[in-house]
């Protein structure tokens, strides 16, 4: 079947952001809704995160990746969305004219009247944190490894030293050592764990798997595969302490040292990205700062919930298709959200000043630094609280979200800009 | 292909064993190659460039820097004159885009007239002293302190890979033998004349052996009685590359030089990245390439004096080099400099053809080197007929990422396996990875095709591309994934399958 040359929307990736989008086009009355994605099935990393603890807010049910992701794709397919499957997508035109290339399909060319963003996140590599050493092979980010155990079926190591306290460092700590591997050690720079604390409990704690807080890797040693690991201990500013070094005998070391967002297209398209987030710019709709363009999930900020992504993936889908739809063809007024003390960042960057008129609007918020005691989020615009929320603690692996009610309205509408703080409790 | 190296080398004198296949030794294969002669090239790694040409700056120097009447000046000013040529036979990117020295502050400049004049004895053309205000509009991001520049418009930049492959391979479709993982251990000696050399893959016949061991030259020279006091001094330079997408810096800077570097610099490269670079620490063990805290530190301070807004948060890649610096003197006895190449036909024995000391600019100088090498062996009453077939074309091969969209079309509709991605970050195609593992040098590691096709080096540093790749070799070369290697064996990807597949 001859692929068609114009699409209402198209969606560039298939994970849990990308069938989201596509499936919500559809729902909201595009026609022509268009998936394409590198990888040879659809459903993103997920497809290699075989472990449990998808779904837990989507569908109160406890799954995993996979099966997550076969629920998006089977609704995709059901409601005619097309796929062009281990295409990549090379170039965005700012007016969304799209050149992707494929083994089956050749270079393709495709006119899209709205276009939905997806392509996740990538890891931040050994150079991005300036690992000192030689330069063998054992050196993993920990989503190469997952992919070579979970879905290639190769154990890429027996003795592991894991570097930082990420989600799929530490999942990748039980599932190697389920797989007979020895995990002798994580190590995390920071003074507190990076990822969600379940995964702590699950998968380093219930395996006797050590984690030093405070420590780094000094210095990779081996010359053809790793033979040894130096850690250290840090100070304050997070330099080595002299003296604290320890050699640790291992054959592999995990990188599992946070994820960027993958904007290269983005930036090829002329979105306008936040150097905090890496991401583009984004409003309650999605909508990047491109017209027309919007985007959702690991692209737009890092994730630890694939239940967000996938309601990001529906408020971009809806947006797409509406703008699609109508042909708007600028962007919209909108209120800025500032970041208030101890907060990294504010998904949506901003608020169009209509946004309140149908629905409320949920605020996607990391912290900078952890606090284990009763907060209070807040949304002010200076003189008035548009909304507040007790949370029992926040800390900067786990996202918190709060939301503005409709009955705050008018203040957005006459609002400069609103600021999200965070106040300790009483 | 390995069958017919095996029957090739069989019981079988050669007329030149080359050993070492940098960029010294693989430009030599190739220049000899030319005549009639039968040859073997040796390296001990799984692949050719896995030493010094691996890792430096990449820099086709214009010749002000070395000390005139040196043969290290000598060597890089007609070197320097051949790539235009090597490297339009060849296909290696190259670009003479010209080069800066940039002087911070006034105090730097004396520095600048200095330079300029040792260009001049050196017969540098093209060069020109030009204002701070003049530095500043070519290349915005320079230091606002910037006093002035020594310009030579000869300088260029090329790919040390390209180069190094394209000569080799252009040697071994002109009939030279190349085999790989092949150490020299010893000489075999009658008398005072070489007859063959003795490696860990048996013992080879020959009237003539060339030292292009890099490196290692000083124990190999050694082996053979010759120059025992000359000594190898492995020297550490140490790298940043960043994200061409984040970072450009459009020229090649050297910041004015020290007396043992021309110091740390800030350049772009071929491939449009920008790297930073390097540093100079000796050091003992000459397989240590590995990068340290103190050495980053030390280049990124040297780099941000010339180019304040660099930001480390777009480097992408770390690497080291080391310097393998001599301590001959110079022949002339006027120059007082005791680190020149040595490139010569020692009297003392027969039948060698001896080389060290091949620090910077050894790129630049590999043309020249080997077309001295020619006169060397006719001087020593070669007869050195031509080959009436010898074809000095060394084609290139497609690479994706470089092609305009029109050309990327035709290329897929040719080949479809073009039209499958596999490196994200660069673009590299399956196709290209599938034609390097069947090219005349066959890439048979991961390091090999990361630097036939630039797989691997962008952003995400071969984190999606590693499982891919294991894939396609294991495929192409019908080997088990467990045997596929980063370089060579020993360094393979992955220890066993998993419990339940
Ligand atoms: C390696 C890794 C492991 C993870 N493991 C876990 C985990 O165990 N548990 C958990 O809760 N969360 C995990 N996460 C977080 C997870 O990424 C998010 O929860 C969620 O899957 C992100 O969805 P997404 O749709 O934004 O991106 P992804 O699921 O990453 O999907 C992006 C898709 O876009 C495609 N794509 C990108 N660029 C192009 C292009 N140019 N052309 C065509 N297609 C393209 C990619 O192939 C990919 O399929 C992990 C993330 C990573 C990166
Ligand atoms: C930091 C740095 C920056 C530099 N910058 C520049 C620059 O900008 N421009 C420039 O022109 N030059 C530069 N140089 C110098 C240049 O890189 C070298 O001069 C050049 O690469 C030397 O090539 P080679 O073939 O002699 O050595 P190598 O590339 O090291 O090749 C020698 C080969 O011999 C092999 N070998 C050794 N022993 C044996 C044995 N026993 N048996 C078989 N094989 C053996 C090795 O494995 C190796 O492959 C730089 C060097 C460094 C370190």
């Amino acid at each position: 079947m001859a692929l068609k040359k114009k699409f209402d929307v198209v969606v560039v990736g298939s994970g849990p952001g990308g069938l989201g989008a596509a499936i919500a086009a559809k729902k909201a009355g595009a026609e022509d809704v268009l998936i394409i994605e590198r990888d040879k099935e659809l459903g993103g990393i997920l497809l290699q995160c075989i472990h449990n603890g998808f779904g837990t807010e989507m569908f109160k049910e406890d799954l995993p990746g996979p099966k997550y992701a076969q629920r998006f794709v089977g609704e995709a397919l059901s409601l005619g969305i097309e796929t062009l499957l281990d295409a990549m997508v090379l170039d965005i035109t700012p007016l969304r004219h799209i050149y992707a290339t494929s083994k089956w399909s050749g270079f393709i060319e495709i006119d899209a009247r709205a276009v939905v963003l997806a392509m996740g996140a990538r890891e931040r590599t050994r150079s991005q944190i300036r690992t000192p050493g030689t330069r063998p092979a054992g050196v993993y980010t920990a989503g190469t490894a997952q992919r070579f155990v979970n879905i290639e079926g190769f154990m890429p190591g027996k003795r592991f030293v894991i570097l930082g306290s990420g989600d799929i460092g530490m999942i990748m700590a039980r599932r190697l050592t389920l797989e007979g591997a020895k995990i002798e050690r994580v190590l995390e720079i920071m003074p507190f764990l990076t990822g969600v604390t379940r995964n702590y409990v699950q998968c380093l704690r219930d395996f006797d798997i050590p984690l030093q807080l405070r420590h780094t890797v000094n210095r990779i040693l081996g010359n053809k595969r790793v033979e040894a690991i130096e850690s250290v201990q840090v100070d304050e500013q997070m330099k080595p302490i002299p003296g604290t070094e320890e050699i640790i005998p291992a054959d592999t070391l995990l990188l599992s040292v946070g994820l960027i967002p993958e904007n290269e297209l983005s930036k090829k398209a002329g979105v306008g990205l936040d150097p905090i987030t890496g991401g583009p710019y984004v409003n309650e709709e999605m909508e990047t700062t491109v017209p027309g363009i919007f985007s959702a999930g690991n692209v737009v900020h890092i994730y630890d919930l694939v239940d967000w992504v996938t309601e990001a993936g529906y408020i971009a889908g809806k947006g797409a298709a509406k703008f699609a739809l109508s042909e708007r063809k600028h962007g919209l007024d909108s209120v800025k959200l500032k970041v208030g003390v101890n907060i990294h960042h504010i998904i949506p960057h901003m608020l169009s000043k209509e946004s309140l008129r149908d629905i409320p609007q949920k605020l996607q918020v990391r912290v900078i630094k952890p606090i284990e005691g009763k907060v209070w989020i807040e949304v002010t615009d200076g003189k008035n609280l548009l909304a507040r929320k007790l949370e029992r603690y926040v800390r900067p692996g786990e996202m918190v979200t709060i939301e503005i009610p409709q009955k705050a309205y008018d203040m957005v509408k006459n609002a400069e800009t609103l600021t999200v703080n965070i106040v300790k409790f009483g | 292909m390995t069958k017919y190296l095996r029957s090739k080398t069989e019981n079988k004198n050669f007329d030149v064993i080359i050993i070492g296949a940098g960029i010294v030794g693989s430009m030599i294969a190739r220049f000899l190659s030319r005549y009639k002669l039968d040859i073997l090239l040796i390296e001990k790694e799984a692949d050719v460039c896995m030493g010094t040409t691996a890792a430096n700056t990449a820099i086709i120097h214009a010749g002000y820097d070395p000390l005139p009447g040196t043969l290290k000046a000598e060597m890089n000013i007609l070197g320097n004159r051949m790539w235009n040529t090597v490297a339009g036979e060849l296909n290696i990117p190259f670009e003479r885009r010209g080069d800066y020295v940039v002087a911070i502050g006034k105090k730097e400049l004396p520095h600048l007239d200095e330079l300029f004049q040792r260009g001049v004895k050196n017969g540098v053309p093209g060069m020109m002293l030009i204002s701070g205000d003049e530095v500043r509009k070519r290349e915005p991001d320079i230091n606002p302190d910037v006093s002035g520049a020594l310009w030579a418009e000869t300088g260029g930049i090329t790919d040390p890979f390209a180069a190094n492959f394209a000569a080799c391979e252009n040697a071994v479709m002109n009939g030279v033998t190349l085999l790989l993982e092949t150490a020299f251990e010893a000489f075999v000696i009658d008398g005072k004349r070489i007859v063959g050399i003795k490696t860990n893959k048996g013992t080879f016949g020959t009237r003539w052996i060339v030292n292009a061991a890099g490196l290692y030259s000083d124990d190999v020279m050694h082996k053979a009685g010759i120059r025992p006091e000359f000594k190898i001094t492995p020297r550490k330079g140490e790298y940043y590359v960043f994200d061409s997408a984040d970072i450009s810096v459009n020229n090649v800077l050297f910041p004015v030089p020290t007396v043992i570097s021309k110091g740390i610099m800030v350049t772009t490269t071929v491939h449009g990245n920008t790297i930073i670079g390097p540093n100079a620490e000796s050091i003992q063990d000459k397989e240590d390439t590995s990068v340290t805290e103190e050495g980053l530190t030390e280049v990124w301070r040297g780099a941000v004096k010339l180019v304040p807004k660099l930001n480390l948060r777009y480097a992408i890649s770390l690497f080291a080099g080391l310097r393998a610096e001599g301590n001959a003197r110079c022949k002339n006895q006027n120059v007082n400099y005791s680190h020149d190449y040595v490139i010569e036909i020692p009297a003392e024995i027969q039948g060698l053809v001896n080389l060290g000391g091949i620090e910077s600019p050894g790129l630049a100088s590999s043309p020249a080197i080997a077309q001295r090498i020619v006169g060397l062996l006719k001087d020593a009453g070669e007869k050195l007929e031509e080959k009436s077939d010898w074809n000095p074309i060394r084609p290139a091969r497609p690479r994706f990422r470089d092609l305009s969209k029109e050309e990327q079309k035709i290329l897929i509709h040719n080949d479809p396996e073009y039209g499958r991605i596999v490196c994200r970050c660069e673009n590299v195609t399956e196709g290209e990875i599938v034609a390097e593992i069947h090219s005349p040098i066959p890439a048979r590691t991961y390091d090999a095709i990361k630097r036939r096709t630039w797989l691997g080096t962008g952003r995400c540093q071969g984190a999606f591309d590693t499982p891919r790749v294991v894939g396609i070799l294991s495929r192409e070369l019908g080997l088990p994934p467990e045997q596929i290697s980063k370089k060579g064996p020993g360094s393979e990807f992955l220890v066993g399958k998993t419990k339940k597949v």
